[in-house]
């Protein structure tokens, strides 16, 4: 059976499942139903310095699409609104009581050296395994200098890591916002600055709806709404995106990630490892479903690496990064046609529909015998996909490559590009 | 024919049918009451309760939104099925309606009397997929529910043309005639034999198929777009009659159903608990409670089609001890369908195949029972006796072998309409052979006894005969 336990920058976890800073994590009593249902770790909600802050009332939104609930999920919820000592005393009980599963303590002061200080002092003192530095709430905490407004500043990220490295012996986890136009400008500040490992995405800038009754986005608070931080499903493909810029860029060296971003199942999290994460980390799936969901996670990635032969986490860690390339990188010469299985066909005719009004008329409806009848017209045919994606039924229309005798050709070896090399 | 109204008469009630008329009272081992009036009620309310918006989200997520929707061509009616889906799930409710009720004002009815198995769910492309098509019926009823309880009337009468047409009968074929009528800027004139609009509706379907008054609040609803007034206790061929009709009024479109119930030809029809289920089933529709409705201890229903099976289902949930429908054929050549077949083996009826009726059995001039012969098909596809008989104990027998049209009011000596195999001939257009009279439903040639198909008989008349006035006048 496989070996899902791992070592992440030195911080030992029993499986790759954390659950993230957030409010699932926000005091002892989920904690310990988390380790009872299996979590490997937690990231603990996010302390600051005392007072504790104060939170609004009316604090998620909520995506709900076609009959499915919570698509996408926002907060407008800041960091810890209990007491330092509280939960430094939860912490220090959770982490002697649960010595094999990690603990890693989320944090956030103000931007200045001493308050991160006097922070770290406390928190080394309850025997977790790491920090995160929240770079990333975008709400709230922001307006006040603090989480995403230090996060999109490269060289405040560098400046809050140097400080955490020097003024503690744990690992240091940075953890990035998305809320920024390139994720390898901060990534590279952090590894700059010292960070062990990085964590993204944050959550994104948002605003999940507005109510047409009220005239407000939603959650709405007394007759008002503010962006919040958008996650759950629907922002995966943005995390991948952003693990993936961090797994290929030189200059990240390499750093240890932990996958953050709409991850509800084992196949999410084994795509986040494929693009070079150690740990994922999972929130909204758990506020959707509570924390039983973590046993498939397990199972579930432990049966496929095992059904793959892969016996370590790292056996299949980064696999899918060296094929993460430009577009410029693509092979041009590279053809692909839609094939209809016709066995399978249902007669929707929604492959024919999608080509014929959107697409490249490639798909011709016909009624031979008064019965329907989709088939691909290959000359027309692209191979963009659309129709095998709109098609409800599994395997029915597959993309079937052509060996057209062609070597591989990138758009700079094109003659047809006129700033190409060809074209020299 | 005669139909009592139910209401005056608690205790026993009387029906008129051809062959004579019955106090039902007097025979034993009929009796009304069986059960109380709380199950009475429980088994006479909705078969399928409605969705709520939750459930109907949830339903309306699983179509797929087909292109050249299969389900939308195997409607009578034509409805945009895939459009009207889509408008629930984006909880456009009256967009939803509208497209509906725009094809079939009937599509509250069509909800829940079509036989959608054998229609647009059959045609579903998820039945393909999984055997398991979106529930269009029960998304149809939720959508049209929803317009018809606001009361809002949605539709707008073009402008009036002046001309006024008469339509016979105020059964779906009439009701669906005289909305688009209406709709085109005509005023019209229903003339309907009963004492309440409806027609099947009314008064010939399964009450749990269409309970708590719906079919009255159906005629309400298409009532009040305006220019529709309906006269009621208008006997064709007593009160009024076509030839009148056609010359008092621009046009006439004519849904006057079928008048007359097959017998078996057998001795003994007139027998005290002999009955025939349509007069039966309109009785007890018009029954409020259903505690005056009396029902046998041991019924025997004899047919194959919906009506047959709506009299074995009812008998059984008024308390009959035993139902069996006995049909000479086999369960694939029944009318009923598939799933109406099971629904009524669920609900308790015994359904044997390959019997017919061999001859009544009687005591004292009641049923006691009827003898059955079995049959069999021979290789030339004919049904054949075998010689080999059984008896069920009955006291109570139903004939629902089937309905036939009453030609003599259409082919009186000042007017006649051409008519075929029993039936009025018509065209596409549902012209019948003289000019200015249409006709629809279940009384022409190719009816084909579903409402849903008179719906769209009296809508394509309606256009027919709006193109027929326009003509004449051009």
């Amino acid at each position: 059976m496989a070996d899902i336990s791992y070592n992440f920058a030195g911080i030992k976890t029993p499986n790759p499942f954390w659950l993230a800073s957030a409010p699932p994590t926000d005091k002892e009593y989920n904690v310990v139903r988390a380790f009872e249902a299996g979590w490997g770790g937690v990231v603990w909600k996010t302390l600051g310095e005392d007072p504790p802050v104060v939170n609004v009332s009316s604090r998620y939104g909520a995506i709900n699409y076609n009959g499915q609930r919570m698509v996408g999920f926002n907060n407008i919820e800041l960091i810890t609104d209990r007491p330092l000592d509280i939960n430094l005393e939860e912490i220090t009980r959770v982490k002697k009581d649960w010595p094999d599963r990690a603990i890693i303590v989320s944090l956030m002061v103000p931007c200045e050296e001493d308050p991160w200080k006097r922070i770290l002092d406390r928190v080394s003192e309850t025997g977790a395994d790491g920090i995160e530095l929240n770079f990333g709430c975008p709400h709230g905490m922001s307006e006040r200098g603090m989480g995403a407004a230090v996060g999109q500043v490269p060289e405040y990220v560098q400046m809050v890591t140097e400080w955490c490295k020097q003024h503690s012996d744990f690992p240091v986890i940075v953890k990035l916002t998305p809320n920024i136009t390139d994720i390898r400008q901060s990534a590279r500040a952090a590894v700059q600055g010292g960070a062990d490992a990085v964590s993204l995405i944050n959550t994104i800038n948002s605003i999940v709806n507005i109510d047409l009754d009220v005239m407000a986005p939603m959650p709405t608070v007394d007759g008002k709404g503010a962006h919040g931080g958008y996650c759950g499903p629907a922002v995966k493909p943005i995390a991948l995106n952003m693990t993936a810029e961090i797994a290929r860029d030189p200059e990240c060296q390499k750093i240890p990630m932990s996958g953050i971003g709409g991850i509800s199942d084992w196949r999410d999290a084994a795509e986040f490892m494929a693009l070079g994460c150690g740990t994922v980390q999972v929130c909204t799936a758990a506020m959707h479903h509570g924390f039983k969901i973590v046993d498939d996670m397990k199972t579930g990635l432990s049966n496929w690496m095992d059904s793959k032969g892969y016996e370590t986490i790292d056996d299949f860690r980064g696999m899918a990064s060296p094929n993460v390339t430009d577009w410029n990188k693509l092979n041009i010469n590279f053809d692909t046609k839609a094939l209809i299985d016709q066995d399978k066909c249902i007669q929707c005719g929604l492959c024919h529909v999608a080509c014929e009004d959107t697409s490249h008329q490639a798909v011709i409806a016909s009624r031979p015998n008064g019965e329907r009848h989709y088939e691909v017209l290959d000359e027309e045919c692209v191979g963009c996909n659309l129709c095998a994606l709109v098609c409800p039924v599994d395997d029915c229309i597959s993309m079937e490559p052509v060996d057209n005798g062609k070597p591989y050709m990138n758009w700079n070896q094109d003659p047809r590009n006129p700033y190409g090399s060809a074209a020299e | 024919m005669f139909f009592s109204n139910g209401k005056n008469q608690r205790k026993s009630w009387i029906i008129n049918i051809e062959l004579g008329t019955y106090i039902m009272g007097d025979i034993a081992d009929i009796a009304a009451g069986r059960l109380s009036a709380d199950e009475l009620s429980k088994n006479f309310d909705d078969m399928y309760p409605p969705l709520d918006s939750r459930q109907a989200h949830i339903e309306a997520s699983r179509c797929y939104f087909c292109y050249d929707a299969p389900c939308m061509e195997a409607c009578p009616t034509g409805i945009d099925i895939p459009n009207f889906i889509r408008k629930i799930q984006t909880q456009n409710y009256r967009g939803s309606a509208i497209d509906i009720l725009a094809e079939n004002v009937m599509g509250g009815s069509c909800s829940r009397v079509c036989p959608t198995e054998i229609l647009c769910e059959e045609a579903c492309v998820r039945t393909a997929q999984e055997d398991k098509p979106v529930t269009i019926g029960k998304l149809q009823r939720f959508a049209t529910d929803w317009l018809m309880n606001t009361k809002e009337q949605p539709f707008e009468r073009a402008e009036l043309t002046g001309q006024t047409v008469a339509v016979i009968g105020a059964g779906p074929a009439g009701l669906s005639a005289a909305h688009r009528l209406s709709l085109l800027g005509y005023d019209v004139e229903i003339f309907e034999a009963r004492a309440k609009a409806g027609g099947l509706n009314e008064y010939g379907i399964a009450a749990y198929k269409v309970p708590r008054n719906f079919a009255q609040e159906e005629v309400d609803f298409i009532v009040s777009l305006g220019g529709i007034t309906i006269h009621y206790d208008q006997v064709l061929g007593r009160n009024i009659s076509l030839a009148d009709l056609n010359v008092k009024f621009d046009a006439v479109f004519f849904g006057g159903g079928l008048g007359a119930v097959r017998s078996l030809g057998l001795d003994g029809e007139e027998l005290d608990g002999m009955f025939n289920a349509v007069d039966y089933i309109a009785n007890l529709r018009q029954s409020e409670d259903k505690t005056d409705i009396e029902v046998g201890r041991k019924v025997v229903v004899i047919g194959g089609g919906n009506t047959a099976i709506d009299a074995a289902v009812q008998a059984k949930r008024l308390g009959a001890e035993d139902v069996t429908l006995a049909y000479r054929r086999g369960a694939d050549a029944m009318s009923a369908t598939h799933h109406e077949q099971e629904y009524a083996q669920i609900n308790g009826v015994k359904i044997k195949h390959f019997a017919k009726p061999a001859s009544i059995q009687s005591k004292d001039g009641k049923v006691t029972g009827i003898e059955l012969e079995t049959t069999e098909i021979d290789t030339d596809g004919r049904l054949n006796g075998t010689g080999e008989k059984f008896t069920i104990e009955a006291n109570m027998i139903f004939k629902a072998i089937g309905q036939v049209f009453v030609t003599d009011t259409v082919s009186e000596n000042a007017l006649s309409l051409e008519i075929q195999d029993g039936r009025i001939v018509v065209d596409d257009e549902k012209a019948t052979s003289i000019p200015g009279i249409y006709a629809g439903g279940d009384c022409i040639l190719g009816g084909e006894d579903l409402t849903v198909t008179a719906v769209q008989d009296g809508k394509l008349a309606a256009h027919a005969i709006d193109e027929y006035l326009a003509n004449l006048q051009g």
